[in-house]
């Protein structure tokens, strides 16, 4: 390879050139001539081309008859099992495959083995001749001046003024696609229901929590008391309101002035849902007291008030304060005292009154 | 009179049957004059073209996979009791939408078959339109004349991921609910209106009842629509430019030269949509997609871990999971003027997305404004001829796959056993440096493989075969290339830069001196064609070696 070198061996840098000047190039040889195939010269090789392309369309036949096969023949019944029915699947797959791909297959080996191979040169017209060019630019020359609209500018602007308004009313009239968002962000199910505090219950079937039923180390997933009662919005409420439960040693919680009392004998419980875009914070790892959001990776230290230590969240998890009520179970003593959930354009606005 | 005279003209009657029946068509919709236009038109063949191809044709198979799966799918929101044959779910309460997807999957003969279909279909039909843009894209056929069919094909692409993204949320199962609810949260961020956009979007707060049914009616009626629109403006184009043919002897931007509408080239691309389809059919027959029956209803409570989102949308996902929320003390969130600015979800959600989609409109007009070139290009460039675009090309495409890798980070993790946050870390370093990364390796890959042909070019290929002549020295012996396999490596042009040129005033503007910098850039390393005076040069220079060897070895 050594002294096959391209162009000068003085150049610096990658240019490798012949010169300065661009030299005479290769002259275009025209289209390679055209080989013949084998079917072409052979009247055997094209009568077993001719048989090839007749047995993948018979195969197309058989994969129709698959298919029907499958399709009445397999019963699904009242209680299919999900083998049967993975079966009949397969099946039906199979017999559209090969019904589909012996037609294709078929089909392309036809156009390739016996119809003719020769390629050939057609000129490209111009997209468009400099006569019709001419005569367009002229009609519209034209148009434009026989509108006027060039000598009377008080037409043309008021026209853009009313064509600029026009799309209005088709933008206002989705107004009632939603309500309003006014403050129901800012508030969820466990707030206190005349002068009654909302009670911890699990996740799904809404039994009360004792708070000797939460040892050191565990986790509850938890819905207010009363949402599997809803008639209404059941889902909307519990995409807001629900709550992990967790215990820790209460020595290694460290609460902030003012949230000493929102948590009971290193019980504390914290929004679910996730501050980055609002996926439910599913994961607990006991031996760090981490929370991780199973989307995007957020973690939540719960030793630190569920502050944010890796991924894209950037606010802590909203804390619920709770406490036990006479019978020994878990109640919240107010709703969160922040809005949950992702950030919105209006949330500090709804911090600011939920804590005013 | 005329009328009368045309009557009792002798008509013109066909010798064949299907001659007659064109005939009978012809005479009363007049369809001779698109026959004429289009039943020999000529059409160049590559491989690489067929991937628009498979986009038509998976989406032909959408359509009607998509209007089965209609017959049967209820998109209502209401609350049920599933009472289908699937029993792990019995009278587990659900919505309607869910219990009919399952039904569909359990109770109607074919259902899971057309609706593993018609998912298949759909990755498809994404994945063929974007590895067909890339294909344009590094072939350099979005060159003028067909600068608005480039665009065209990026609002196809867009469009294809919308009716992903709308089809992928209507079972309103578990995992399509959470995407939809980081939908929800990302939409929450957009300052001053995204409340509202999100209220009305879920007809109040999230969940809502009526988010499946309207993305229902933008799933079947209004983005298939606009699809299909945009399919037809695109194909006209074609047909208006015709095709890009690749570089080779007999090949110039002045002509066309492949095989004939009918019968090849029409037999070879019907037949490659029942293959398609055939391929698809095995794709849904062997490989589960989507089974939603694991799944569950939807529930804000629980999710499963290591849920990822369909491929196409999975890196603007990635983009939100390497965002960090927090860099230190500083919170990518803050409050101003009392509303909140959450820039850890704005910014990954709509930065790089951006990015992504203006270079890609803009390119095309970028490139022409650079190069000054306004000539028609019909005849494509071989990336390696291009060595500045295939890089920028492969830059965009890494910084794509960073972000795509990290929608899988918590999958990476468990399967390498590596750590979670290192996964994280590294793929926020390859998000900046990666792109670099690929444009240098690319641009120098490029230019090595346009030396590598010169040298062929110049000096024939090598054979492997070592010769000893008679004085002692060794030899690999080199088979000259005949003339048309020399003209595919030698026939291309290589622009050198285009200094700053003066306009009418005789002034340099800043502008035109900012174009001329990224002309340098452009080309300013690169490789030219070989020439026949080189190639004279060059036999001059084993005149020896042939003269020993004599015609046996060098002939073929």
């Amino acid at each position: 390879m050594g002294n096959h070198s391209d162009g000068s061996p003085n150049h610096s840098g990658t240019v490798a050139t012949a010169g300065q000047h661009e030299v005479e190039k290769f002259q275009d040889p025209g289209i390679p001539p055209h080989r013949l195939r084998l079917a072409d010269t052979d009247p055997k090789a094209a009568k077993r081309a001719e048989r090839q392309v007749a047995v993948l369309f018979a195969t197309s036949v058989i994969g129709t008859v698959i298919f029907l096969v499958a399709y009445f023949a397999i019963d699904l019944g009242d209680d299919s099992s999900i083998a049967t029915i993975r079966l009949q699947n397969a099946l039906l797959g199979i017999g559209t495959a090969f019904a589909m791909l012996g037609i294709g297959t078929g089909i392309v080996h036809w156009a390739k083995a016996l119809m003719p191979d020769h390629e050939v040169s057609e000129e490209r017209h111009a997209i468009r001749t400099e006569d019709d060019r001419q005569a367009a630019v002229r009609i519209v020359d034209d148009i434009v001046e026989e509108t006027g609209i060039k000598r009377r500018p008080l037409i043309r602007n008021t026209l853009l003024g009313a064509v600029a308004l026009a799309p209005l009313p088709a933008i206002a009239i989705f107004g009632d696609l939603g309500p309003r968002p006014d403050d129901k962000l800012a508030h969820t199910m466990w707030a206190p229901q005349d002068g009654k505090l909302k009670r911890l219950t699990r996740d799904p079937d809404g039994t009360p929590i004792k708070a000797s039923d939460v040892t050191i180390g565990s986790a509850f997933h938890v819905i207010p008391e009363g949402l599997n009662e809803l008639h209404e919005g059941k889902l909307n409420e519990k995409a807001k309101a629900v709550v992990l439960l967790m215990r820790l040693d209460p020595a290694s919680l460290n609460p902030s002035a003012g949230r000493e009392n929102w948590g009971y004998n290193g019980i504390v419980a914290y929004s679910k849902i996730c501050t980055h875009v609002g996926c439910p914070v599913a994961l607990y790892e006991q031996q760090t007291h981490h929370l991780l959001c199973p989307c995007h990776q957020s973690t939540f230290d719960l030793t630190q008030e569920c502050k944010v230590i890796f991924g894209p969240a950037s606010r802590p998890l909203p804390q619920l304060p709770i406490a036990v009520d006479d019978e020994g179970y878990l109640v919240a003593t107010s709703d969160f005292k922040e809005p949950v959930g992702p950030s919105y354009w209006e949330r500090d606005e709804h911090e600011r009154s939920i804590n005013s | 009179m005329s009328a009368a005279s045309t009557a009792e003209a002798p008509a013109y009657v066909a010798n064949t049957k299907v001659g007659r029946f064109t005939d009978f068509v012809d005479e009363r919709v007049g369809g001779s004059g698109i026959l004429r236009e289009f039943g020999r038109k000529v059409f160049p063949d590559h491989w690489s073209f067929m991937f628009g191809e498979v986009a038509l044709y998976s989406f032909v198979i959408l359509l009607m996979s998509g209007t089965f799966l209609t017959f049967f799918f209820d998109p209502s929101m209401a609350e049920t009791h599933y009472a289908g044959s699937y029993t792990p779910l019995k009278n587990v309460e659900m919505s309607v939408a869910y219990s009919s997807s399952l039904d569909i999957s359990f109770d109607v003969r074919g259902g899971l078959f057309m609706r593993q279909v018609h998912h298949w279909a759909a990755l498809l039909f994404v994945a063929s339109v974007a590895v067909h843009m890339l294909r344009v894209f590094f072939t350099g056929a979005f060159r003028k004349p067909r600068e608005m069919n480039w665009v065209v094909g990026g609002v196809l692409l867009i469009l294809a991921m919308a009716a992903g993204f709308t089809g992928y949320s209507l079972p309103d199962d578990l995992l399509s609910g959470n995407g939809l609810r980081i939908i929800d949260g990302v939409i929450k961020s957009i300052p001053v209106i995204g409340t509202y956009i999100s209220f009305f979007l879920f007809g109040g707060e999230f969940p809502g009842t009526v988010i499946i049914s309207r993305l229902y009616t933008l799933h079947i009626l209004l983005v298939p629509a606009l699809i299909l629109l945009m399919i037809v403006v695109h194909l006209f184009m074609v047909v208006v430019h015709k095709h890009t043919q690749y570089p080779g002897p007999g090949r110039n931007d002045r002509n066309v030269v492949g095989y004939p509408l009918g019968p090849v080239y029409a037999a070879k691309a019907g037949g490659f949509f029942f293959i398609v389809f055939g391929v698809i059919a095995l794709m849904a027959a062997f490989f589960t997609i989507n089974p939603i029956w694991n799944y569950g209803p939807y529930d804000p409570s629980p999710v499963s871990a290591g849920t990822q989102p369909d491929w196409y949308i999975g890196w603007v996902d990635g983009a939100l999971r390497l965002m960090p929320g927090v860099i230190g003390d500083f919170h990518f969130e803050y409050i101003i003027f009392g509303h909140v600015l959450t820039l850890n979800v704005l910014l990954p959600a709509l930065v790089p997305a951006g990015l992504v989609f203006t270079v890609l409109f803009m390119y095309p007009w970028i490139e022409r404004w650079i190069t000054k070139d306004n000539r028609e290009h019909h005849v494509l460039d071989r990336p390696r001829n291009a060595p500045t675009r295939t890089a920028i090309g492969m830059a965009g495409f890494t910084f794509y796959c960073v972000m795509w890798a990290a929608a899988s980070s918590d999958l990476i993790a468990t399967h390498f056993h590596v750590a979670l946050n290192d996964v994280t870390y590294w793929l926020r370093a390859l998000f900046f440096i990666g792109p670099v990364i690929a444009f240098v390796v690319t641009k120098r890959v490029a230019l090595a493989l346009q030396r590598k042909d010169r040298e062929i070019a110049l000096h024939g290929r090598e054979t492997g075969r070592i010769v000893r002549l008679p004085h002692g020295e060794f030899i690999e012996v080199h088979a000259p290339l005949d003339e048309y396999k020399r003209y595919k490596l030698v026939g291309f042009e290589s622009p050198a830069p285009l200094p700053a040129e003066p306009n009418e005033h005789g002034v340099v503007t800043r502008k035109e001196n900012r174009r001329a910098k990224l002309s340098r850039w452009f080309f300013e390393d690169r490789v030219a064609p070989a020439t026949p005076a080189e190639l004279e040069a060059s036999h001059g220079h084993h005149e020896a070696v042939e003269a020993g060897e004599g015609q046996k070895t060098l002939s073929h």
